[in-house]
């Protein structure tokens, strides 16, 4: 038997340790395509969640009558119908942040976080720790979209959601708001962030080492337990 | 000369990859190496192409008749899927040493943006059977350059002294970036 882990961590899990975007690198076309301003960046992330949370309630909930022959095709029809709940909505409530989408939203279809999360774990699990999962891997989702569409928007616009941040000295940056500016600043991003990572664990085997230096014997069972 | 225009726009100037961002994810995880990053290109351009033909037929004989166009991402990504399955068959049957080397990629394909994107754009862009034809086939083209532009960069950067913290997909995003940034050049030669 499988250790168990709690509801709260599997929704935590989605927002850090597996971030779908800076820690699995998935999900990346709707990523770079609309951020170019953090709104469309929330806005798709919104969408995504909204696929991703609904179909892994529905395939987590019928898991045992799909056949494992024709699993993959099942889940992207599930998945495919609920892109068309959400394009249909969007195009009847939101005709200009649609028409800005374009062919983004339907292309939620072929997200490979959707249909990764599918396989790895809705199928695997019951509908209520699916659900938290799901939850989870949105939001890191929106997390992401939206600092990258925010840092995007901020340099190439001069704006934050609309809202003018830089003064009018600032000259934009145009290339922020072109493909190119979205792989560089990505890239950018995830370098800084496994900086960071790196730091912090260099300093804790550090502290680690300095401390197996100290005290021999506990040293020993620690390493055992890791 | 407007399907020439057409496929050489699809191919350089709105470059699927490089300013659709469609197929980013073979074209980071499959990078790697040029003699898997071409047949990838290649495998992909075939089921482009196929992809084309077939969503066209679908969308103009039996969506668009029967009034069931809601119904086009099921039926796209449906067929598109069934698609990759023949062809990963059909290799398998005709050539083994290509089968060995295309076999793995061939899942990879179903999820890949680019096609299903493909099938959007020609009916956004209400194109005819000849015009899809070659804008499958010059999406194809531009898909197999970029990859392979990428694969040959990446192999020169294995010699490269990255650090620590930019090794693996970061530099390869940035890469693409200035690939990006030199497509551009090629912005406005042609509005189709």
């Amino acid at each position: 038997m499988k250790k168990q882990v709690s509801l709260a961590t599997e929704y935590t899990k989605g927002l850090w340790d597996q971030n779908p975007v800076f820690k699995q690198v998935l999900g990346m076309c709707p990523m770079l395509a609309v951020t170019v301003s953090a709104m469309n960046g929330i806005a798709m992330g919104l969408a995504t969640t909204f696929v991703l949370v609904f179909s892994s309630l529905i395939i987590s909930s019928i898991r045992k009558l799909i056949p494992s022959q024709v699993r993959i095709a099942s889940y992207i029809v599930i998945i495919a119908t609920f892109v068309t709940i959400v394009d249909l909505v969007m195009r009847a409530q939101f005709p200009a942040l649609s028409k800005e989408l374009g062919p983004y939203i339907p292309l939620i279809v072929v997200n490979c976080l959707i249909l990764g999360r599918q396989e790895a774990f809705s199928s695997k699990n019951h509908p209520g720790r699916a659900l938290m999962d799901a939850l989870g891997m949105g939001s890191g989702f929106i997390i992401a979209l939206t600092s990258l569409g925010a840092v995007r928007e901020i340099l190439g616009s001069r704006t934050l959601l609309g809202f003018q941040v830089l003064p009018d000295g600032f000259e934009p940056w145009l290339v922020m708001i072109l493909p190119a500016g979205a792989f560089l600043t990505l890239g950018l991003m995830m370098g800084f962030l496994n900086f960071m990572v790196l730091r912090k664990k260099t300093r804790e085997e550090k502290e680690l080492l300095s401390r197996h230096l100290q005290e021999p014997k506990m040293s020993l069972a620690k390493g055992q337990e890791a | 000369m407007e399907l020439i225009l057409i496929f050489i726009s699809a191919a350089i100037v709105n470059n699927f990859v490089l300013a659709y961002f469609l197929g980013i994810c073979p074209f980071i995880g499959v990078s790697n190496k040029l003699s898997s990053a071409f047949p990838m290109g290649l495998a992909t351009t075939f089921v482009m192409l196929l992809t084309a033909i077939v969503t066209w037929l679908i969308y103009h004989l039996i969506l668009v008749p029967y009034d069931v166009v809601y119904l086009q991402y099921v039926s796209f990504i449906l067929v598109v899927a069934s698609l990759v399955q023949f062809v990963e068959m059909f290799i398998k049957k005709v050539s083994q040493p290509l089968y060995r080397a295309l076999g793995i990629f061939l899942p990879l394909i179903t999820t890949n943006c680019a096609i299903l994107g493909l099938a959007l754009f020609i009916v956004l862009k209400d194109y005819s059977f000849i015009q899809a034809v070659f804008y499958g086939l010059g999406a194809g083209a531009g898909f197999t350059l970029a990859i392979s532009i990428m694969a040959g960069i990446r192999e020169e950067l294995e010699l490269a002294n990255v650090p620590k913290s930019f090794q693996g997909a970061p530099i390869t995003l940035i890469v693409a970036g200035l690939l990006a940034l030199a497509f551009m050049g090629f912005a406005g030669m042609i509005s189709v």
